[in-house]
């Protein structure tokens, strides 16, 4: 009987593993302005499976990118809860990656360095960092070669152009194999080119890692390529509005997004968006 | 021939030479206005005498001008230590912002030389009020610019690091820490200067050696070709001083363009 017990248990806690990794429960969010409340995020609910890359779309102002920083335990949930894996998030987790419209690599280390970062800080890299260095700098030099940025490990951030400063911080997003990579508008400072050969790269190096991946972004052509799922939110105060599977195969290539599947799918996420 | 001297102005030969040309030409233009114009000596000397009287007087010029750089040099130390501790806490502390920062600002109002006689009152005409007073005029900036190196951190960069799950420790070593440098050493290029100015002023006022007080007997005895020569002597002192700043700073803060 006992043990009828905890075999049930482990199953239940599989499932939940796999198909709830990450959930957003009723979560919500108040400013006060002016001492006077004011709801940005009305309720957002819906789950991230195991594996899955979720984008979330939706007008300015509705409160995206307070969501990703809840996600990541940065900003607190004051309202709702999210939970990784059952578990509430309540302080910074240790095992995200993330990176910003800003690639905010730090000036005064080269590529390689700044995308070893992560594991001078992150256990069980940190521990043995030392004695593991040539390792890492292996594991680092590989993820720059899938970026094409093999060549440029000693250039100092300022010596690199746009596109390949965000590059690297993908890298050092994911270089300590996060399980959960968020990712804030990563290109919307890049010319319309550069994007596309992104969301090639992101998609190679999230495929290596295959953690699950939270994109933020205003483009719905990248939502559609990169994603498994697609969100929708209203304006403020917002909620999930809609949903899209996206069931391209992967690996996807950029001639897709001229398919009319692709275009099907674009133009269904479209008609969903709401002006504030 | 025109492109030529472009591309010489450019080189890194053109930025040490035509400083030097300019200085030696400067003299040149005064010794020749002195002699033309036939100004008198405890006016105006000309190089030539000032020239003479700096080797006339050199062991005593050296003595003085070692003097007034260990005062110089113990004063800026001091202010480096006090100024960095206390841009720390003002940077790092709410509360320290908001009750010890005004009383700094206000403190840093004060003209220094008026504080010079009282030092003088307390620790006799010395060295003691000379290397204070290169302290308090150099510890001010110092403290500011490293307050305002770790107030001025990019948001976002502290949270690459809190999102990795670092301590507050981890992020003032890889983020703060090395953001505030170059805020530090732009203050310790000028607190150099002005602790110079410190400790040249309070030896003027009340001392019994170094450069300052070098200058105030010269002109007393009228010897003005004196007075000169160690002005001369501080200005080099000055440009060392600074020139080792930058020279540091170039391989502390590398990664800065």
């Amino acid at each position: 009987m006992i043990q009828h017990q905890s075999l049930t248990n482990s199953i239940n806690l599989t499932t939940f593993e796999t198909n709830n990794f990450l959930e957003f429960d009723r979560v919500g969010l108040e400013y006060s302005v002016d001492s006077k409340p004011r709801r940005i995020i009305e309720d957002v609910s819906f789950s991230i499976n195991q594996g899955e890359f979720v984008s979330v779309v939706g007008p300015s102002g509705c409160g995206k990118t307070s969501l990703l920083k809840m996600v990541s335990g940065l900003n607190p949930t004051l309202i709702g809860e999210i939970r990784l894996q059952g578990n509430k998030i309540t302080k910074p987790l240790k095992n995200v990656g993330i990176a910003f419209q800003n690639p905010v690599l730090l000036p005064w280390r080269n590529t390689l360095k700044n995308v070893l970062l992560p594991l001078e800080v992150v256990q069980p890299y940190k521990r043995e960092y030392k004695k593991r260095l040539p390792e890492y700098k292996r594991m680092a030099q590989e993820l720059l070669t899938t970026v094409g940025l093999q060549d440029f490990q000693q250039q100092l951030p300022w010596q690199l152009s746009g596109g390949m400063r965000q590059r690297a911080s993908l890298c050092r997003a994911l270089i300590h194999q996060p399980e959960i990579l968020l990712l804030d508008e990563p290109f919307a400072a890049l010319d319309a080119f550069t994007r596309e050969e992104m969301w090639v790269m992101l998609q190679n190096l999230w495929m290596r890692v295959q953690c699950v991946g939270m994109l933020i972004t205003h483009d719905l052509r990248e939502a559609v390529f990169l994603s498994d799922t697609v969100y929708v939110m209203s304006p403020r105060p917002s909620s999930i509005i809609y949903q899209l599977k996206i069931n391209l195969p992967r690996p996807r290539t950029l001639e897709m997004c001229l398919t009319d599947d692709f275009n099907h799918l674009f133009s269904d996420i479209r008609r969903h968006i709401r002006r504030g | 021939m025109r492109s030529k001297l472009n591309h010489f102005f450019r080189s890194k030969t053109a930025s040490f030479v035509l400083p030097f040309l300019a200085t030696i030409l400067l003299f040149v233009v005064w010794e020749i206005v002195v002699r033309v114009f036939q100004i008198p000596q405890f006016n105006l000397p000309s190089p030539s005498s000032i020239y003479q009287a700096a080797v006339n007087y050199s062991p005593q010029i050296l003595a003085n001008a070692w003097r007034t750089l260990v005062t110089t040099t113990t004063g800026f130390l001091i202010a480096i230590a006090t100024g960095v501790f206390l841009g720390f806490l003002i940077g790092y502390s709410r509360i320290a912002y908001l009750t010890l920062y005004p009383i700094l600002v206000g403190f840093n109002t004060i003209p220094k030389v008026a504080l010079v006689p009282l030092l003088a009152v307390w620790f006799g005409a010395n060295e003691i009020p000379a290397t204070l007073t290169a302290f308090l005029l150099a510890f001010f900036p110092i403290a500011v610019n490293v307050a305002l190196g770790l107030d001025t951190v990019e948001p976002e960069m502290k949270d690459v690091l809190r999102s990795l799950g670092a301590s507050q420790l981890e992020v003032f070593q890889k983020v703060g820490w090395p953001h505030t440098l170059p805020y530090l050493f732009a203050s310790l290029k000028i607190a150099a200067s002005f602790a110079f100015v410190g400790s040249v002023i309070a030896e003027s006022v009340a001392s019994n050696g170094g450069m300052g007080y070098l200058i105030v007997v010269a002109s007393s005895n009228f010897d003005v070709p004196l007075a000169f020569a160690g002005l001369l002597a501080l200005a080099v002192l000055g440009i060392v001083l600074y020139g080792f700043f930058v020279i540091l700073e170039k391989y502390a803060i590398y990664w800065a363009r």
